[in-house]
This record gives structure tokens, sequence and C-alpha cells, in this order.
């Protein structure tokens, strides 16, 4: 599990760095690269951490599930 | 014979990454995409991305549950029932967000919480007769009648919801606001947007991976409440 999560988090930093690789692919000041398009990023970025907090608790869950899987037999 | 060894596919991880990672997508495409300039839509066009999916995914997932209630009717195993009913209660829970979603945005763009549109109501009708799944499974008490009941009324309310959902709703002289019914564009060659379908289609399946998921730790979750309550038995 904990090599999934792993998994789970590179994949979700590499995510990050996609967004801001086309927030700054924006013909803009590279400090303004958030403020483009009527700060839409912004809500793009606050909307993907709560998803993947989201995520993050169902892993939690899931691995909980295991240990109480494991205790039954 | 209190542990149940799961079918591989469940047991797999690749699935639930896969459903994270298109519905993050959809959540970063559905936003920075380029969309058709539509009136009236305007920008709540992007609900494709976030409303329609729910109904795919339910679709889908009550789907899966209709293959657990007839495996539970040919080989009364009652994972088989279990799986049934948390796949059913995934799928009521998209198809509530669905309704809530839909609602909301029928707010804004035809102008009203609730249009008396039979594609709504049809959806409104298959939500009621899936809540009276969960009615007809906590009335009985005896597991096995319990399981059988389920199944068959499982099979018939699937039935409904196609016809419901699906059929009706498209039927020649329905009339219908909503689109895909009626003569109304939706899915037409011509009506999805190319750029659209690139979010659209991946949304669906991450969701529809995601739906999996809820319901396989629901099952889990199910089953350890059956074993306790079994060892409480004995």
């Amino acid at each position: 599990m904990s090599h999934l999560s792993q998994m789970l988090q590179r994949i979700i930093t590499l995510l990050f760095i996609f967004i801001a690789t086309i927030a700054s692919a924006q013909p803009a000041e590279t400090a303004q690269a958030l403020h483009d398009n009527g700060k839409i990023y912004v809500v793009v970025v606050i909307l993907s951490v709560v998803f993947s907090g989201i995520i993050y608790f169902l892993i939690r869950f899931e691995r909980r599930l295991k240990d109480l899987e494991k205790n039954q037999d | 014979m209190s542990t149940r060894t799961q079918p591989s596919f469940f047991a797999a991880h690749w699935y639930k990454i896969l459903g994270a990672i298109l519905v993050l997508y959809s959540i970063i495409m559905g936003f920075l995409g380029d969309v058709p300039k539509l009136p009236i839509l305007n920008e709540t066009i992007r609900n494709l991305y976030f409303h329609v999916t729910m109904w795919f995914a339910m679709i889908f997932v009550l789907g899966g549950s209709v293959v657990y209630s007839l495996m539970y009717l040919s080989k009364s195993r009652i994972e088989d029932d279990i799986r049934a009913e948390v796949m059913a209660n995934i799928g009521i829970l998209f198809g509530v967000l669905g309704l809530i979603t839909g609602s909301f945005w029928a707010k804004f763009t035809w102008g009203d919480w609730w249009a008396n549109d039979p594609k709504l109501n049809g959806a409104a009708i298959s939500m009621l007769i899936y809540l009276a799944y969960i009615v007809l499974r906590n009335s009985m008490d005896e597991e096995q009648k319990r399981a059988r009941v389920a199944a068959v009324y499982n099979i018939f309310a699937f039935v409904l919801l196609v016809v419901f959902l699906l059929v009706y709703p498209r039927m020649n002289k329905v009339d219908s606001l909503h689109p895909g019914n009626g003569g109304n564009p939706a899915f037409g060659a011509y009506d999805l947007d190319k750029n659209m379908r690139i979010v659209f289609y991946p949304a669906v399946l991450g969701w529809i991976f995601m739906g999996i998921w809820f319901a396989n730790i629901s099952y889990r979750a199910a089953i350890l409440k059956y074993n306790q309550l079994r060892k409480a038995a004995q």
C-alpha cells in the first residue's frame, strides 16, 4: 500500500508540474502565471488539492480496512 | 469461511490509480480546455464533465449490481448479494449527485430548479425505484430470502431505469428540453466538440473506476460486518 501512495504522490506532483507548465506557457510575465485568464488557474489548483485530499483519505481508509481484514483471521 | 478471496480485478490497484488520475485530469482540463461558445449555456457547458459523468458512472455501477444479482440467483452465494447491494448504493449516490447538479444547472440555463421534463422526471422516478430497493432489503430479516427477493427486484429496477432514463425520453412523440432527447443535440457527431470529447470520455472512465473503488471499499466493510455478526451469532 505504501508503494501505491508513493506512486500516487509522484503522479500528483507531476500533475502539478504539468499545471504550472501550462500556466507559465502563457504569454505573460513569469510572476503573473497564476493571474492569467481571470485567475481560473487558482481555482483549478484548489480543486485539484481538494480532490487529492479525498483520494488520500480513501487510500488511508482502505489501508485501515486491510488491517481489520488481517486481524479477522 | 470468514475471509473471502477477492476476484483479482478488485484486489488490483491499477484501476484506482487510473480513476484518480483521469478524474484529476478532467478537473484540470475541464476548466482550462477550450469549449464551444454557445448562447445560454456559456461556461456552464463545462458541467458536461461533472454532471453527465455522474449519470454514466451510475448506469455502469447499477449495471454491475444487476450482474451480481443474476450471479446470486444462479449460485446463491451471499457475497454476490452483498456486492449487488453496495453497488446499488454507490449507484444511488451517483444518481442523487446527478439530480442535484442537474437541478442547479437547470436553474441557470432553463430558468427553473425543476422543469417538468420527461428526462428529469424519468431520472427522479428511477431514483425512487432504487430507494424502494433499499427499503425492500431492510424490510426482510431472513438472509437468503432477502437476497433472492432483492435480486429479482434489482433486475426489474434496472430495466425500468433503462426505460425511464434512456428509452422513454427519446421516443418520437415525447418533447424534452434535455440534450439528446426530443430532437435536442447531445452526443451526435456534429454536436459534441472535439476538444470536449478528449476530456469527457476520460472523465466518464475515471468516474466509473472511482465508482468501482467506492463499491469495493464498501463491500469489504460490509463483509467485515457480516462476519462479525455471524461470529456473534455462533
